[in-house]
């Protein structure tokens, strides 16, 4: 788009947002009453659903049980209405087969599998509303399901995006500045320990750049911790409230 | 096929052996196999070997419409294929799950960092675009394929040359190959895919993994760069936890050694050019040398050798001087001689505690005899003159038991030379089997 500043003189992006700036976070957990564990999360305009499932029997073939450790199964899909154009989109596609695939290897380093052998926890992720970040959404949405359903993890698992424009690393791309084709970066991190648990990147970005991209993710994600750290306990709150704790 | 799956001791082999930083093919931590790329007879047709993982890349292009939202720009597809002789474990219904994560890598790199030109591709805007459609196949698997493939897409793409078109007003012309010269795809840059695998929660790290090193290790993680230090891709699987400083570090590696293979590639596409162009023969079957059935080679590993002498002196001076050998032939019978003792059975404990009373006339594989007269040759002795010799080829060997001497000693048999006398074997021999040996 042509005259599309993506970051003005004055260190203002498209929405008015400052470099490093997160977009607004609201999140709720247990808004279904039907799964075991379920949140709801918006990330600016991007909106995502995670419901869980488990930990319960292996469906399907019990060759696939694991012998000391549970399996976690985790399928992404995209609602036809989430993006500006109405996209009819199959069911096994590679990008939903790919999101999902990273959304596993996330999850399986963080939820504690060892205590639920020959189980199997499912995570599903809806995405209602892609402005951007949806991976990162997905990850921040999933984690509060986790949480809610009552399995234990190493740590809370949050993820942003981050970006690279004249110099400056931005911190949650929205979808105008994904498309404008510069670098983004996607990371999965665990706050406490500052493991990094997915790392991806598309485009071209200078290797020296690519520290303060990083150092700007991470700090995006810490931010997040403390939202979402904040939404877990007023939950608790509110339902020990209910119990007449 | 359901894939065979690591035994512990190879694990543990493996492993340990990481943590010396030895390799099972003796390559350094940081040390890529062989990467050997040779070309086919048409533009565009490339098999790149890393070591022993082989992959085929091809080109090809065709004129299609344009995408609606990308009316100016010619459309890319990529597909890697996983054959089936590649590894066992690979069958058209096993493999989504590997076949996705490689396949979206791939394009990633090379769609997403936009080393291709794509509004070059462009014939006539919104009608007429080119499809360029590079397939890649698995030919062999031996690890680490994603950089395989990836050296093998770019040097496709690099070498591949499209036909000519040209647009005069409404009218588009397409040249044949032998009305007009096929052009070369233009390229911004080359991507190239390094692998790091990490093995005990991080802590050691090594740089193209071979099959063995992947079956044992925690994650991968993948960053493509190009010759000019861009970062084109970063992928982490396999659910390891990553610093911020073990991911900058591998990307300074990534760096200097996508340096080296840049040059290797576009040596071996200059040398390509070269041959074509002097009009010398050129293909996959020029670059198999002859009498050759495949191309397999062994690799001569490196092994440092300067301390050998030393080493070897050390041991030599302080070893005893061996013992001094007694030849002199004991004559049992005529016919029969013996030369050395031999040594006194070790077996003699676990026999005793062994032995069994079944005789068992019927299934004698006398494994010793069996080893001893493998020659198929029955040489009669040094000691008599008058025998006759017999040369025989049958493999039914006789067992010619004789009276065993005043003290039958326990003699381990040693040897299947043709020469030694078969006397050895008629002391009885404390073995379980050799039991019937007692007329």
């Amino acid at each position: 788009m042509a005259g599309l500043e993506l970051l003005s003189d004055q260190g203002y992006r498209v929405d008015g947002r400052r470099a490093g700036e997160l977009r607004k976070i609201q999140a709720r957990m247990g808004v279904f009453a039907q799964a075991d564990g379920s949140a709801y999360i918006e990330q600016g305009n991007t909106k995502a659903l995670a419901v869980v499932y488990g930990p319960h029997e292996i469906r399907g073939s019990r060759a696939r049980a694991l012998p000391d450790r549970a399996l976690v199964n985790c399928q992404y899909s995209s609602a036809t209405f989430s993006t500006g154009e109405r996209k009819r989109r199959r069911h096994g596609d590679r990008k939903s087969c790919e999101m999902g695939l990273q959304l596993r290897q996330t999850f399986e380093a963080a939820i504690l599998t060892q205590l639920h052998p020959r189980s199997q926890i499912d995570i599903y992720v809806q995405v209602l509303q892609a402005d951007g970040g949806t991976y990162a959404a997905c990850v921040n949405a999933a984690t509060l399901a986790v949480l809610d359903a009552g399995i234990p993890m190493r740590d809370f698992v949050c993820a942003c995006s981050a970006g690279f424009v004249d110099g400056t690393a931005l911190a949650d791309l929205s979808h105008v500045e994904e498309a404008a084709g510069g670098p983004q970066l996607a990371l999965a991190l665990l706050p406490a320990s500052g493991q990094i648990a997915l790392l991806e990147m598309d485009a071209r970005l200078h290797e020296d750049h690519l520290e303060r991209v990083l150092e700007a993710a991470a700090q995006a994600a810490r931010d997040v911790h403390t939202l979402l750290d904040r939404v877990v306990r007023q939950h608790v709150r509110e339902a020990s409230i209910l119990l007449g704790d | 096929m359901k894939e065979t799956p690591l035994s512990n001791c190879e694990r543990r082999f493996l492993l340990r052996a990481i943590e010396e930083k030895k390799r099972l093919d003796g390559r350094q931590t940081y040390d890529y196999r062989n990467i050997r790329i040779s070309f086919g007879t048409d533009y565009g047709c490339c098999i790149v070997e890393l070591g022993k993982t082989r992959v085929l890349g091809q080109v090809s292009c065709e004129l299609v419409s344009p995408k609606l939202n990308r009316a100016t720009e010619g459309i890319l597809f990529f597909n890697l294929e996983l054959s089936q002789m590649a590894a066992p474990a690979f069958e058209p219904g096993r493999q989504s799950d590997l076949l996705v994560k490689l396949n979206r890598l791939l394009e990633r790199c090379l769609r997403n960092s936009k080393c291709i030109d794509t509004e070059s591709l462009c014939v006539v805007a919104g009608e007429k675009v080119w499809q360029i459609r590079v397939d890649l196949h698995l030919l062999n698997h031996d690890g680490n394929i994603i950089d395989a493939a990836s050296i093998a897409a770019i040097v496709a793409l690099c070498h591949f040359r499209r036909p000519d078109v040209s647009v005069q007003g409404d009218e588009v012309t397409l040249y044949t190959p032998e009305e007009r010269d096929p052009v070369p795809l233009s390229i911004h840059h080359m991507p190239i895919c390094v692998s790091f695998a990490f093995f005990q929660q991080g802590t050691y790290l090594l740089v193209d993994p071979n099959e063995r090193e992947e079956c044992v290790m925690d994650g991968l993680l993948v960053i493509a760069m190009n010759k000019h230090r861009e970062i084109c891709t970063i992928q982490s699987s396999g659910g390891i936890m990553l610093l911020k400083d073990q991911v900058l570090r591998c990307s300074k590696i990534a760096g200097v050694k996508v340096a080296e293979i840049t040059e290797l590639i576009l040596k071996a596409l200059e040398n390509d050019q070269k041959v074509r162009k002097e009009g010398g023969k050129f293909g996959f079957a020029e670059s198999i040398a002859n009498q050759r059935i495949t191309a397999f080679k062994m690799e001569k590993a490196p092994i440092d050798t300067s301390d050998v002498e030393e080493k070897a002196e050390e041991i030599i001076a302080e070893a005893e001087p061996p013992s001094e050998v007694v030849s002199t032939p004991v004559l049992w019978t005529p016919g029969t001689a013996q030369i050395g003792e031999g040594v006194e059975n070790s077996w003699g404990d676990l026999e005793d505690s062994e032995k069994e009373d079944d005789e068992g006339g019927g299934d004698e594989a006398i494994i010793l005899d069996s080893i001893k007269m493998d020659t198929g040759v029955e040489v009669s002795d040094i000691g008599s003159q008058d025998a006759p010799i017999i040369l025989s080829d049958s493999e039914e060997e006789e067992m010619i038991i004789l009276e065993p001497d005043k003290n039958p000693k326990k003699i381990r048999t040693q040897t299947t030379s043709a020469k030694q006398e078969k006397a050895p074997s008629k002391k009885p021999v404390k073995r379980r089997k050799k039991k019937r040996a007692a007329n």
